[in-house]
């Protein structure tokens, strides 16, 4: 269990007296991108929650990185496992510039040369130097979402909790975005878990995913699953339905792509 | 009579007055919508494509300015008609879906109480036969329990619910044209197609002209005839929607290509160049 990134057992998480997140478990390999899907109320950002700290009332076992995880905050914690949160305009406080907005979780980490750092990380992130001391109003949807990212990775974490990071924004800014979080995983090596209800971005950005309903893990399927849908729950069926299908399902597209990845 | 198009566009402008100057958010549009035709119009954000619905509606408020050489609905010239005249027209001929029913509905109304008002206004009825009407219509977007549903409150409902019972509003005094304004961007995937599904049905079946506005293309390409390709206030694409793979303008190829797929062997997307043409 050395090589999972992430790996839950038996978690249930509850808001108040309900019950919102039933047994889930599965292990995220160290490197790998694995997304949660399933409709709202499916509990799937629940568990990136309980996950990162948010939602403090879990039961079962969280661990990251090999050490299990306490119910407070863990300010060691934050130093392998950050979040980007879904909407780029509520998640940047307004009347911070983006410098102090990258510069703060150094500051609490007490970590120097800051200066240097936030350069580069905007030049990591694709953003110009002149945005630097900007205000989040001055800044578009996906300049925001890249602030976020940017945020994100200031500590240098290994594990990068997405919460539908790109369904706020339109599609040609959604590309960017998605190229933007490949990248930096090739580059840094990072491990993904990420929420989206979007199946063609899972097949983009990620290798497995565990599809969600009700609270509870229906169904753990790699990517190919949705080149022919061949998933074996009927929810799952019904998902893959709903979005279309795979409009490609030209046999011998499927069988050189079978031969290109197998 | 009946071969005349339903709608007629030409030349549609709509203007925002800045410190600036105006700025010019629909440059010259023109289109035409046949009878029982469903016509989606896509673009990404500022693109004019909601500005270009509400328009039809004459529902551009000031500052904002609005001129066309023709606006025919039904062989009604809509630039000519008073506030009193649109509004008579409102509703009971074009009616308009927004995007979020969280929003748009009354929140301290009960929902049977708002859907016998939009038929109120247009049509005089005994209240008897108002309440069967509001019932039926509530049946036929499938909600079930139709009877316990109108004494619910909209916070009482869920999103696809309270899509529905907008649906339902929208439709009960039998239009002949539905605008529908991103109608399930708000909704989750799978309840989006029962949604898109419900509104093709009620469309097809009753004759009605349907423009469906919308940023997401393979929607779009599943559910209408024709597609118009919105960008910077100006169409740059008209084509059938069995024919938008074939698409030739870079702006719709840009997004066509920047989409992820189902079976994704792309390692990285192409990306819109900012500057308007496609870089890879």
């Amino acid at each position: 269990m050395s090589n999972a990134a992430i790996s839950l057992k038996d978690l249930d998480i509850s808001y108040g007296d309900t019950k919102v997140v039933r047994d889930v478990s599965f292990d995220v390999a160290t490197g790998e991108s694995f997304a949660l899907v399933g409709e709202s109320g499916s509990g799937k950002s629940t568990v990136l929650k309980a996950i990162a700290g948010l939602a403090p009332d879990w039961t079962g076992e969280i661990s990251v990185l090999g050490k299990p995880r306490g119910h407070g905050t863990d300010r060691t914690f934050s130093n392998t496992c950050q979040m980007v949160f879904q909407d780029p305009y509520a998640s940047l406080h307004p009347r911070k510039t983006i410098d102090t907005v990258l510069s703060e979780p150094l500051a609490i980490h007490g970590i120097g040369q800051r200066s240097k750092k936030v350069v580069e990380m905007l030049s990591a992130v694709g953003l110009d130097q002149r945005f630097r001391f900007r205000f989040p109003h001055q800044l578009s949807g996906g300049q925001r979402q890249r602030v976020a990212i940017a945020r994100a990775l200031m500590l240098e974490p290994k594990v990068m909790l997405l919460d539908e990071p790109t369904s706020a924004l339109d599609v040609s800014v959604q590309a960017e975005i998605l190229n933007l979080l490949k990248r930096l995983r090739r580059e840094q090596g990072l491990t993904y878990l990420m929420v989206t209800h979007n199946l063609p971005v899972v097949s983009f950005m990620c290798d497995r995913m565990a599809v969600m309903n009700k609270g509870r893990i229906v169904e753990i399927a790699p990517k190919t699953a949705l080149y022919d849908g061949s998933f074996s729950d009927p929810y799952t069926l019904d998902l893959y339905a709903a979005s279309g299908g795979n409009p490609d399902a030209d046999p011998a597209v499927a069988a050189a792509s079978d031969t290109k990845d197998p | 009579m009946t071969d005349a198009p339903l709608l007629e566009v030409e030349d549609l402008r709509v203007s925002f007055a800045t410190p600036k100057g105006p700025v010019e958010v629909v440059k010259g549009l023109n289109l035409t919508l046949g009878r029982e035709e469903r016509l989606g119009i896509v673009g990404e954000s500022g693109s004019g494509k909601s500005m270009t619905g509400r328009s039809i509606l004459r529902l551009i408020r000031a500052p904002g300015k609005q001129t066309a050489k023709t606006l025919r609905f039904d062989g009604l010239d809509l630039m000519a008609q008073g506030t009193r005249q649109m509004r008579r027209i409102r509703g009971a001929r074009i009616s308009m879906i927004m995007q979020d029913p969280k929003f748009s509905l009354n929140p301290v109304m009960t929902i049977g109480h708002q859907i016998a008002e939009a038929l109120q206004v247009h049509e005089k009825l005994p209240r008897r036969d108002l309440q069967a009407r509001v019932i039926e219509m509530l049946n036929s977007v499938r909600l079930n329990d139709p009877e316990r549903v109108a004494k619910m409150y909209p916070h009482e409902v869920s999103g696809g619910m309270g899509q529905r019972v907008m649906i339902a509003m929208m439709l009960i005094p039998r239009p002949q044209l539905l605008i529908a304004d991103e109608p399930t961007s708000a909704l989750d995937v799978s309840i989006q197609a029962q949604v898109l599904d419900l509104i093709e049905e009620l469309v097809t079946g009753n004759g009605m002209g349907l423009i469906l506005i919308s940023h997401d293309l393979n929607l779009v390409a599943r559910y209408c005839d024709r597609i118009l390709v919105m960008n910077g206030g100006e169409v740059v694409e008209a084509c059938t929607a069995p024919d938008l793979h074939k698409a030739s303008h870079p702006y719709t190829k840009g997004l066509l290509a920047a989409q992820p797929r189902m079976q994704e062997t792309r390692d990285e997307l192409p990306v819109l160049d900012r500057s308007g043409g496609v870089r890879t």
